[in-house]
């Protein structure tokens, strides 16, 4: 097959080959080499255990910040209708925060899952592979001699190594994106723990660094556009003229 | 030609689609030297689909060692390059 690939496809083979001669022992028996590969499959099982979880854990996070988006949005209201209009802004800021923080929550909980179901369809595969690598190997002992049967079973734990391969390369991935999350999730972890999505109770003990990030939000107008259309909104703030309020009653 | 696509499974490729192929790879290679992620996308994309509507997917029980091994669909032009820099074809 050589020239058959370009460059692209015969470096990522060399690179599948290194890890396969990695994963070889040459000492090793026939029986212990499908004993390898059962262990391969039970990795594969705790690697997909381990992105659920991840994602379990995400989906918590996601969920609680939702229920912080609806309550600091009922707040802006509440406090608009009450006519404190900086408490309104505060509330719309903070709300604007753990959107965006959600936005990016729910895409990486939809990539998990992706991966999920790959690394559960690459199970199987593997699986399946695995299963015809054992029957496979009782046949060919029953045939053959020892040193026959040797070389001909190695031919058929090469098929499987190639996907025991191709499986690990996934999980690494798998790992690696998780990873990535892991720490996603723990930078939403310390803003809560800095009360930036709490009730507005907690206003006025605000780090520099919450107040730092609130004002970068304010300056993109999205919190003054949100309030003005809350504002019209509502219509009966306390601001408003007589005559825009009895329209607002009328709808 | 036995084509892995890592994260999918093995296909069987007759002689001419696999010259289609290593045409593709080619641009996907020469796209990952000249930086140019779009042209990286479209020929890595095509080459894929030309895999799968092509070749015979293998069944998953079959105990072949494959001919060449493409990487996942999901890769990025960041991954594809520190793959890929590889110092030119190495022989089979």
């Amino acid at each position: 097959m050589a020239g058959m690939a370009g460059r692209m496809s015969t470096v990522i083979k060399a690179k599948i080959s290194r890890l396969l001669d990695k994963a070889e022992d040459p000492g090793e028996t026939l029986d212990f080499s499908y004993q390898k590969q059962l262990e391969s499959l039970q990795n594969v099982k705790k690697g997909i255990a381990d992105v659920v979880t991840a994602k379990k854990r995400l989906g918590m996070q996601a969920e609680k910040l939702r229920q912080s988006v609806v309550k600091l949005d009922t707040q802006a209201r509440q406090a608009l209708s009450a006519g404190n209009e900086e408490l309104a802004r505060t509330a719309l800021e903070r709300k604007q925060l753990a959107q965006t923080e959600l936005q990016g929550l729910d895409q990486q909980v939809a990539e998990l899952e992706a991966q999920q179901e790959k690394l559960t369809e690459s199970e199987k595969r593997l699986r399946s592979k695995i299963e015809a690598f054992r029957t496979k190997k009782e046949v060919i002992k029953a045939q053959y001699s020892a040193a026959e049967a040797q070389v001909r079973i190695g031919e058929a734990a090469t098929g499987v190594g190639e996907e025991m391969a191709d499986v690990g390369l996934a999980m690494q991935r798998a790992v690696d994106k998780t990873e990535d999350m892991r720490a996603r999730a723990s930078a939403v972890e310390e803003l809560e723990a800095a009360g930036t999505f709490e009730d507005l109770t907690a206003l006025g003990s605000g780090s520099d660094d919450i107040d730092r990030q609130l004002a970068e939000l304010s300056t993109g107008g999205a919190v003054d556009d949100e309030l003005a259309a809350m504002r019209a909104e509502l219509g009966s703030g306390s601001a408003a003229p007589q005559g825009e309020l009895e329209s607002g009653e009328q709808k | 030609m036995i084509v892995r696509i890592m994260g999918e499974g093995q296909y069987r490729l007759d002689e001419e689609a696999a010259e289609r192929v290593n045409a593709l790879d080619n641009e996907a290679v020469a796209a990952v030297e000249g930086d140019d992620e779009d042209a990286f996308h479209v020929a890595f994309e095509q080459m894929l689909e030309l895999i799968r509507t092509d070749g015979d997917h293998m069944h998953d029980d079959e105990l072949e060692p494959s001919d060449v091994i493409v990487p996942p669909a999901d890769i990025t032009f960041v991954e594809a390059a520190a793959d890929f820099t590889g110092d030119g074809l190495i022989p089979d």
